[in-house]
């Protein structure tokens, strides 16, 4: 009678090779906590980055190893919790790409003295700091028994690194949970790490702190809805795996009111993290305040998880009842576009403008995503990986123009720009001209694609707002353009740190793979469009 | 390789290697002016080359480019696109030849980065020409905005911010609705050839087959993006603001070749692409032309600015060829085309004129000059020249043209062949008013009469003190001079243009009637 339990309690499974991607970074992730505790603090910057990095770059030969033979239907592992499978394994490569280009940016410390982090605000001056009101703060940080300031200045707080790969981990596990637990849980790794890292700014630390909280209040309501949808869909199917949800919802007369109720609060936590409107309403504190280059890491990278995740729930699950659910996504669409696109007008301030212009994209992907097709599926994933790309170097070029007090982010100080510093002026030009969609760009490639697909499954009233909502948010990235070159310079206005070798590289990583998806994406399509989801 | 290639290529080349000369006005200059030259000496094998009689594309490459969407970099000729390459491949060395004479940059800014804008357009613009993959077209349609963009916002007049932000705006919100009628095109033949391509020929022969109310909706995609390039009312504010605010060289350019690229889109795409649907909406197409002749007209005789009042004209000009080319006749057609040849030469040179007479008073108010014929007899003479071809008298280039269109729209039209009549006689009250009020008269205005004087100047009790007003110079005389001969020499034999081109308009109108019946 034992006997037979024990046999059945017998270990699952485990596909090691498809996994170790996964397993290389959240392995360095628990060693670099370690690292945190045991290295010296002088030490600490070069062996985290250089211990992050290669797990990184690990991870990726890893894949690159696993891709060519990887079965071509994809396999399940892990009694079926996570799918690994084509979307899969081109949602990693996206990932790991541009997390290590991220992990680069997180890593700079020359822009910055000192790096961009600190664990807790500084002694004196930071009290009167609020608001967009930045003071100028102590050299010394992070000495909590008081270090000696040339070690504060040189060593910055490299907890973060960790809380860089724990993210990613839990963001490669987020896009190929093959059933709904999975998922939160890996929602909940991706999302906390985020919450604390917001929070370090260097400077503008109560601007910062007020981006965590809120990102952490709001995330914590949208995870609530995820742990609830996911109840009422057990509920219904009996299951949290999203095939046996598909097949119970395709042959069964229980309650449609549990699945679409679950499906809907499902959806809000996925729409949130995807910074998608009307559930947006974080995105331009949490990207203001938070330190530039975390900025750039969560708008690129979470934007990936987030729709790689829904486009896994979608196609998967609830493929079958489509017709519940397009119109509810059509409005959201719209909305998300009219919101980034509208209120983007009215900003100032680079940072949030950005995240306007993520909102108003994430509103594009959502109409890829509402396609359902093999096409929309690849689609949507070259434009997560187009769109990653250039945001992370926007704000990489957002970084590096200071005046006394840190990061300019106001418009009115960046007048002129192009006569200090014609290179800078003309990347961010051309990032913007990316953002706007002109071709020649991956933004290009990226809105013709999905638009393809998207007239191919017979949505062309949203492809037609969809294009003018494009040249709505063109207006706000031409004005850019306007203060940069045709302005003369202010008084007294910001200019361009020379960046370090780590940023640099983040630019230009960014810059080039921008123009060569938009000169030359036949192979990354090829690679989006190999195959579609296993369950 | 072929000449096209070379063609698009070169001045490419050329804006790179001027782009490097950025500290040498002088050198930036001539480097710039020798590309353009021999961009233009390589006009004269394509022209040679092209067969009249032959292929309805000639020239033709092809690369794939993406093949996920069947898209390549295919390029080719047809006499259409012809002509107009060869425009602008005249154009712009005249243009270079002026700079830094009539037009004068803003301080601060240096030849070499104008001089490369300018030779990227002209790259783009030849490729817009020539490009026979329809998402090719809708690319370049679109990246032609950027140098545009920046040669007007950096170095225009005054107001050239809200000038280059609102030409950009305009043209990329009818670009990007042309994209759903590009992706449109593309999604309708792959539904029917079971593989997608943006092939213009094979786009041409599936598209023109579906039914007419979808016609509709994609022709509408197109022709809004080409009615705002070439401004027809009511989509022509931007016009005024960007050729009134642009350098006098690029105001050439962009309005003697860039917003040809409307007219040409309406002939190489809406017609053969949408034959039913250009039927079907014909006369909206005519009743926009022909407010565009009456309303240009009129307001360009209200004009106070000469640049301004030049655009105004030009809106008038595309009424008319718009007219052509919606009457559907093979002689309202090549008149039609003819005009976008000869428009692009008599208002060009009419632009570089009033350059010249700017440059020389350092006002574009009309109400600044009067009787500068005096000072300056062979400039006023050219003034007339170029005024009288842009009224179309006999004689000059564009009489035949307006009187082909005329003819032929009278034919299908005749309701707004008279209407359109009008526009020619407002033409010769518009431009001989001006004509009179800057040159003719005694010496006036403040650009040329001021209490201080120049050096040598005259006294002259009855006007006060006139400025020191030199006449053309040489080089300003050889910049104009390819256009004189070129104004008279066709008004007097058009048939090299008119051979060319007429192949290819019977080729597009024998596609719309073919399209029409089924």
């Amino acid at each position: 009678m034992f006997g037979a339990q024990v046999t059945a309690l017998s270990p699952p499974s485990v596909d090691y090779t498809a996994m170790l991607p996964v397993l290389i970074v959240l392995g360095a992730a628990a060693v670099g906590v370690l690292l945190e505790a045991f290295v010296p603090r002088h030490l600490r910057w070069s062996v985290q980055v250089t211990v992050s990095l290669v797990a990184l770059a690990g991870a990726g030969i890893a894949l690159g190893a696993y891709v060519p033979g990887a079965p071509a239907q994809g396999v399940t592992t892990m009694v079926d919790t996570l799918a690994i499978d084509a979307p899969a394994l081109f949602l990693w490569g996206t990932l790991l790409a541009l997390s290590f280009v991220a992990l680069l940016f997180i890593a700079e410390r020359t822009v910055e003295p000192g790096g961009a982090f600190v664990s807790q605000a500084a002694l004196r001056g930071a009290a009167g700091a609020g608001g967009s009101v930045s003071t100028r703060e102590p050299e010394t940080t992070g000495g909590r028994d008081g270090a000696a300031p040339a070690d504060g200045a040189r060593g910055m707080q490299t907890e973060i690194f960790p809380l860089t790969l724990f993210a990613l981990g839990g963001m490669m596990t987020f896009v190929a949970a093959n059933d709904l637990l999975t998922m939160f849980i890996a929602l909940e790794v991706l999302s906390l790490p985020l919450y604390l890292m917001c929070g370090l700014a260097r400077r503008r630390r109560l601007l910062s702190q007020e981006s965590a909280v809120k990102y952490f209040l709001l995330g914590a309501f949208a995870s609530a809805f995820f742990l609830y949808g996911l109840a009422l869909l057990y509920g219904y199917a009996g299951s949290v795996r999203l095939g046996d949800i598909a097949t119970a919802a395709a042959g069964s007369d229980r309650s449609d009111t549990l699945l679409f109720a679950g499906f809907g609060l499902l959806v809000v936590g996925l729409l949130f993290k995807g910074s998608v409107g009307p559930f947006h309403a974080w995105t331009p504190d949490v990207y203001q305040g938070a330190p530039t280059s975390v900025t750039g890491f969560m708008a690129a990278c979470t934007k990936v998880a987030a729709f790689g995740a829904m486009l896994r729930v979608l196609y998967v699950g609830f493929e079958g009842v489509s017709w519940e659910w397009r119109g509810i996504l059509w409005a959201v669409a719209i909305v998300s576009m009219a919101v980034g696109a509208v209120l983007g007008l009215t900003q100032r301030d680079v940072k949030r403008m950005i995240a306007y212009s993520s909102i108003a994209h994430a509103g594009f992907l959502v109409i890829g995503v509402m396609t359902l097709s093999d096409s929309g599926l690849a689609a949507t994933m070259f434009y997560l990986l187009a769109y990653g790309f250039t945001t992370l170097a926007a704000f990489a070029v957002v970084s590096l123009v200071r005046d006394a007090d840190g990061e300019a982010t106001d418009l009115s100080s960046w007048a002129g720009l192009a006569k200090r510093s014609p290179l800078i002026a003309g990347v961010f030009t051309f990032l913007l001209l990316a953002l706007a969609g002109i071709p020649l760009t991956s933004g290009f490639v990226g809105k013709f694609v999905v638009f393809s697909a998207a007239l191919g499954e017979g949505l062309a009233p949203l492809v037609v707002l969809a294009l003018v909502f494009s040249a709505v948010a063109a207006f706000y990235y031409l004005r850019v353009v306007v203060v940069m070159y045709f302005s003369e310079p202010a008084a007294g206005g910001a200019s361009v740190t020379v960046p370090g070798a780590f940023t640099t590289v983040t630019i230009a990583a960014g810059t080039i793979v921008t123009l060569l998806l938009g000169i030359y994406p036949g192979f990354a399509l090829e690679w989006a469009g190999a195959g579609g989801f296993a369950f | 390789m072929t000449w096209l290639l070379a063609l698009i290529l070169l001045p490419l080349v050329g804006a790179a290697v001027v782009a490097g000369l950025r500290g040498n006005d002088r050198l930036a200059t001539l480097t710039a002016l020798g590309f353009s030259l021999a961009t233009l000496l390589l006009v004269v094998p394509l022209w040679a080359g092209y067969e009249p009689a032959g292929d309805r594309m000639q020239q033709t490459s092809s690369i794939e480019w993406i093949p996920q969407f069947g898209i390549h970099f295919a390029f080719g000729i047809d006499g259409i696109a012809l002509v107009m390459i060869a425009v602008i491949a005249l154009l712009v060395p005249l243009v270079i030849g002026v700079l830094g004479v009539t037009d004068k940059l803003p301080e601060g800014r240096s030849a070499g980065g104008y001089l490369s804008l300018l030779l990227v357009q002209q790259s783009l613009t030849i490729g817009v020409f020539a490009a026979t993959d329809v998402f090719l077209f809708y690319v370049l349609f679109e990246v032609m905005l950027i140098p545009m963009y920046f040669l007007i916002g950096a170095y225009g007049g005054p107001n050239r911010q809200y000038a280059a932000v609102k030409f950009f705006l305009y043209s990329f919100l009818g670009g990007l609705i042309m994209l759903a009628s590009v992706i449109g095109s593309y999604v309708l033949a792959a539904d029917e050839l079971g593989e997608g391509t943006f092939d213009w020929a094979t786009l041409v022969s599936v598209v023109s087959e579906a039914p007419l109310s979808t016609q509709v909706w994609l022709f509408l995609g197109f022709f809004l993006a080409f009615a705002v390039k070439a401004p027809l009312v009511p989509l022509h504010t931007w016009l005024p603001d960007a050729a009134g605010q642009a350098p006098i060289g690029v105001a050439v350019v962009l309005v003697g070749v860039l917003d040809k690229v409307g007219t040409f889109g309406f002939l190489r795409y809406c017609l053969p692409m949408f034959p039913a649907a250009s039927v079907e909406l014909a006369p909206l197409v005519l009743t926009l032309a022909v407010a565009g002749v009456l309303y240009g007209s009129v307001l360009a005789a209200g004009q106070q600015d000469m640049k301004r009042f030049i655009a105004y004209v030009s809106i008038a000009h595309f009424g008319f060829i718009a007219l052509g080319i919606f009457a559907f006749t093979a002689q309202a057609q090549v008149g039609s085309v003819t005009y976008m040849v000869n428009h692009s030469l008599a208002t060009g040179m009419l632009i570089l004129v009033v350059g010249m007479v700017i440059a020389r008073g350092g006002s574009s108010t009309i109400s600044d000059y009067g009787g500068m014929a005096k000072l300056t007899p062979l400039l006023g003479g050219m003034m007339l020249l170029a005024g009288l071809a842009t009224l179309a008298l006999p004689g000059t280039n564009a009489f035949i043209s307006e009187f082909l269109v005329l003819l032929g729209a009278f034919e299908t039209r005749p309701v707004f062949a008279v209407l359109a009549v009008l526009g020619m006689v407002l033409a010769a009250v518009y431009v001989l008013w001006l004509y009179q009020r800057v040159m003719q008269g005694p010496v006036r205005g403040d650009a040329l009469v001021g209490a201080g004087g120049g050096p040598g100047a005259v006294q002259a009790p009855e006007t006060g003190a006139r400025k020191a007003v030199r006449d053309t110079s040489r080089r300003e005389l050889a910049v104009l001079a390819p256009l004189v001969v070129l104004i008279i020499g066709l008004g007097l034999y058009p048939k090299p243009v008119v051979d060319v081109v007429t192949p290819s308009v019977e080729a597009t109108l024998s596609a719309v009637q073919e399209g029409d019946e089924r």
